[in-house]
């Protein structure tokens, strides 16, 4: 116990000691009160925790604080302020890609890797990117029509 | 039903609709989508202990002694309690309380409730259960509904008088038998419905506060928070008044989120015992065993019908899994025979429907609660039927169809129906004409049809009192806020009631907020089941927004010296149509009909007018209006491997008036994915010892993005007379046709009649090597 590890969460630096098998996902919902990454089923299956951890899409519920040491985080809060985020996310509100909305934190965060890497990915792209986000209301279609939009929109001169 | 509970179809001005018809977004959208949005685990209180539950590792055993002593003396255990310190049984529907918070003398499946602790965190209260030592007596566990059928002993619940039988229910209408004998053709065979589960992604939580003076708040993550407030006075033997429950974002529900649950009374009595807010968080382990999916059905139907494809009789015996529990299962059990007369006509019509208990988690209502097992029996039959009479499967659906303003063999009235333009609409966007029967050998097109209700008139417990209620309350600032008790489980119906109120008061849908799901500050509504919330809440909305309306109207024509005819609130503003020049903002007109009038307010409720047939239980399943559904599905067998793939679904729904059509087609998307998953990928089962063969998301398949089909939803509006503007339901609907539509899409496709769920790659294997020697024998 109190082992102590350096991360940067959101661009800010973060101290943290404690059990270093401490799972990610209860550092950030319970000790940085970033609740906007949801535990859905916590072994790694739904994809409601998804984070990025130097920039790679992973489940936070899989990751021990410990692994985290020295590297960023970024999760839905960090990504919410800027305007590819005021974009995507308007898209998925008016394409009907938010339902119950437990999913979609992860969904965004995936979503944003993936634009990051492949601004103009094609439907059968976006649907393997998504695979490890489980969606129970929406059939994914207004996620998917969400991205076309946005996509769409970019290809227009 | 009074004046009040219908409005009309027509937009409330006489001219086009401002809100309702366009695809605004949701309300609470974008707080979703940037994580701000807080459902019941986000919530979190000083001094909060945290709740855990000791299940039971047998099927079904009598509990001979618990010792809790190892547990409390634990450091940083608060509370520990068992079946002792809630012995009061309850049930979601009043004539079965057949659940206890905690078992009292017995469990009756592996994952029922024994004990509960609330400590200092999770770990703590994990480590106090290993500290509980139960004696339990092992026995006999009933698996199989058919053992559960014929033999009552040892019962699972041994203070009911029918053995293991839950419920029976035997109805006829016309003399079937007569019919059966004069029909031209039937057909007859055995159907099995497995289970599945709803599998919504926030698993269930509750958070309990009792404060000093006496008052408990439990924040619930329940889709009918009514129930629960009831629920919950019951058993803790607190006064309702004393009681509020609050349903914050939910993450998800489909009919599991419906009963009152152990989490929530557990919580609310430790809260009680510590004096500290508890919280109890469910595991997806723990959301499997809670179950209340969709019911196992062992099917037997036959259908009868003339050489030209027109039904004469169905005869339909169904075994019900229930599980260890009642739960709904009284109107499933009516539910499993009572929904199947559209949206086609029968002359003569039988069910005979058993519900049996089992060793296994409890079934209850998931998405098209008990009437997706029938349907999928039936409309599987109806495609045999045509088959046998030489008719095309959209054609011989056309020569049943029984049309609008009419009424079914059992008695229910139906109004509106638009399923013969769902069937043009799904035949057109598929290309069936040109594509059935003649795509490649491997590839179908299938299709079924269905109907739903909007809404029951029966209230699970006996009332007059209006099933949907609201409030509305107006600021000065030209701000309206609906206080509703319905729960918005993620389908929408906050937003729903916005655009309504906004629409009747001529204003920006963003100027209306919604309160709901609270018992101190929202007027009762039964909650988000039946498919009744857009209906129901919907007609309370435009009722009580009228009201307002008129007295705001009225203040400002009053103010003016002019008729209130020629006084109206459009746009933001209020206008004087003899006077251009005349116009007042809301917000002015407002504030002149609350200096006029009073402080400004109005009520409004809905009722089901007088429904169903007149016969025992004759009111179940009868509803204000129902929904219609076509599907076609296209499918690719692969015969080497048995495996089946859905590549497009065509979902056409006639859903009323869509009062905002993207979140209809949402519905419809979502039902049509739920459903191929419970066809091809799904399965809630148990193994030989009753224990749950997958409780977790990497056993229980649910379609991930790329196991999900192209989904075309098709929107179908026939205007209801009593839906606010003409609307109907969308949510439950539009899940029926996938199932049955796929089994015949793999007919078209192989050649093969797949009657048995879930369509697994061994019994396509089976069904296609069971056909070859035949097809090969006919030489052809």
């Amino acid at each position: 116990m109190g082992e102590r590890s350096t991360f940067l969460l959101n661009g800010e630096e973060v101290v943290r000691e404690g059990d270093p098998m401490a799972r990610l996902l209860d550092v950030l919902r319970e000790q940085r009160r970033l609740t906007g990454t949801k535990e859905g089923c916590g072994e790694g299956e739904c994809g409601s925790c998804t984070v990025l951890l130097d920039g790679e899409v992973v489940c936070s519920c899989l990751v021990p604080i410990v692994q985290v040491d020295g590297r960023e985080v970024r999760t839905v809060e960090g990504l919410a302020g800027d305007e590819a985020h005021a974009a995507l996310s308007s898209l998925l509100v008016r394409e009907g890609g938010v339902q119950c909305g437990a999913c979609t934190p992860g969904v965004v965060v995936t979503l944003r890797a993936l634009l990051e890497r492949d601004p103009r990915p094609t439907r059968a792209r976006v649907r393997e990117a998504l695979a490890g986000n489980l969606c129970r209301c929406t059939g994914y279609e207004g996620i998917l029509r969400a991205v076309a939009a946005l996509v769409g929109r970019k290809e227009r001169p | 039903m009074s004046a009040r509970d219908v409005h009309g179809v027509e937009p409330p001005w006489g001219d086009a609709f401002s809100v309702i018809g366009k695809p605004h977004r949701k309300v609470d959208g974008l707080a979703k989508a940037t994580g701000q949005a807080l459902y019941a685990d986000d919530l979190t209180l000083p001094g909060m202990l945290h709740a855990k539950t000791l299940r039971s590792p047998h099927a079904h055993a009598r509990i001979v002694s618990v010792d809790t002593s190892r547990a409390e003396a634990l450091e940083g255990v608060h509370g520990v309690i068992t079946g002792a310190d809630l012995p009061t049984p309850y049930g979601v529907i009043p004539w079965t309380p057949d659940e206890h918070a905690l078992a009292v003398d017995r469990v009756r499946f592996v994952g029922d409730e024994v004990a509960a602790v609330a400590a200092v965190d999770e770990d703590t209260a994990l480590a106090a259960l290993e500290l509980i030592d139960v004696t339990y007596e092992p026995l006999h566990a009933f698996l199989d509904p058919h053992e559960a059928a014929e033999r009552g002993e040892p019962a699972i619940h041994p203070a009911r008088k029918k053995g293991n039988v839950s419920k029976h229910v035997e109805l006829e209408f016309g003399d079937v038998e007569a019919a059966l004998a004069d029909a031209d053709v039937v057909v007859e065979g055995d159907y099995f419905f497995h289970g599945t589960t709803h599998a919504p992604i926030e698993p269930h939580c509750a958070l309990a506060r009792y404060s000093a003076d006496g008052l408990l708040t439990v924040w619930s993550s329940t889709q009918i928070t009514h129930y629960v407030h009831r629920t919950l006075s019951a058993v803790l033997g607190l006064p309702a008044p004393r009681i509020r429950v609050v349903q914050p974002c939910l993450g998800g529900a489909f009919g599991g989120k419906s009963d009152p649950f152990s989490f929530e009374l557990c919580a609310a009595k430790l809260a009680m015992l510590t004096g500290r807010p508890v919280k109890m968080l469910w595991t997806r382990e723990e959301v499997f065993y809670a179950h209340r999916g969709r019911h196992p059905m062992h099917m037997h139907y036959r259908t009868g019908a003339d050489a030209s494809g027109r039904l004469r009789g169905v005869d339909a015996r169904i075994l019900i899994d229930g599980g260890a529990y009642s739960s709904f299962g009284l109107v499933t059990t009516y539910y499993s025979g009572q929904l199947l007369t559209g949206p086609y006509d029968f002359p003569s019509y039988r069910f005979d429907s058993t519900r049996v208990f089992t060793n296994k988690p409890p079934c209850g209502p998931k998405r098209g609660h008990g009437s997706v097992q029938p349907r999928f029996a039936f409309e599987v039959q109806l495609d045999e039927l045509a088959e046998r009479v030489g008719l095309d499967g959209i054609e011989i659906r056309r020569v049943n169809f029984q049309g609008s303003d009419t009424a079914t063999v059992n008695g229910q009235r139906i109004t509106s129906n638009g399923f013969a333009e769902c069937l043009d609409a799904v035949e057109r966007a598929s290309g069936w004409k040109d594509r059935h029967g003649k795509l490649p050998l491997g590839r179908g097109l299938g299709v079924a049809g269905s109907m739903y209700i909007t809404g029951t008139n029966y209230p699970v417990y006996p009332n007059e009192m209006p099933q949907a209620g609201i409030q509305l309350k107006v600021d000065r600032s030209g701000l309206v806020t609906c206080f509703t008790g319905g729960n918005d489980i993620g389908q929408g119906s906050n937003s729903v009631v916005a655009y309504l109120v906004a629409e009747e008061l001529g204003m920006d849908h963003r100027d209306v907020r919604v309160v709901a799901a609270d018992t101190d500050l929202c007027p009762v509504d039964l909650g988000a089941y039946s498919s009744r919330v857009t209906f129901m809440v919907g007609n309370a909305a435009i009722d009580a927004a009228r009201k307002l309306r008129g007295a705001i109207v009225g203040a400002v024509a009053g103010e003016w010296a002019v008729p209130a005819e020629r006084v109206r609130m459009v746009g933001g503003a209020v206008l004087d149509l003899g006077d251009p020049e005349r116009a007042l903002t809301t917000a002015e007109a407002f504030q002149l009909a609350e200096a006029r009038l009073d402080t400004l307010g109005s009520t409004g409720s809905y009722n089901t007018p007088p429904l169903g047939g007149d016969y025992r239980g004759g009111s179940i399943g009868a509803s204000p209006a129902y929904s219609f559904t076509a599907h076609v599905v296209e499918a690719e067998v692969d015969v080497e491997t048995g495996r089946i793939t859905v590549s497009d679904a065509w979902i056409a729904h006639d859903c009323g008036r869509a009062l905002n059509p993207m979140l209809v087609a949402g519905q419809m998307e979502g039902s049509a994915y739920m459903g191929m998953a419970e066809a091809l990928l799904e399965h809630h089962e148990v193994n030989r010892f009753g224990l749950h063969a997958g409780p977790s998301l990497l056993d229980y398949r649910i379609p991930t993005s790329v196991d999900t089909p192209e989904l075309h939803a098709l929107i179908v509006e026939s205007l209801d007379p009593e839906g606010p503007y003409g609307a109907k339901e969308a949510g439950e609907g539009p899940l029926h046709p996938a199932i049955p539509a796929i089994s015949n899409a793999v007919f078209d496709a192989v050649g093969i009649r797949l009657r048995h769920l879930p369509f697994t790659p061994a019994k396509v294997l089976a069904a296609l090597a069971e056909r070859a020697p035949s097809a090969a024998g006919s030489g052809s």
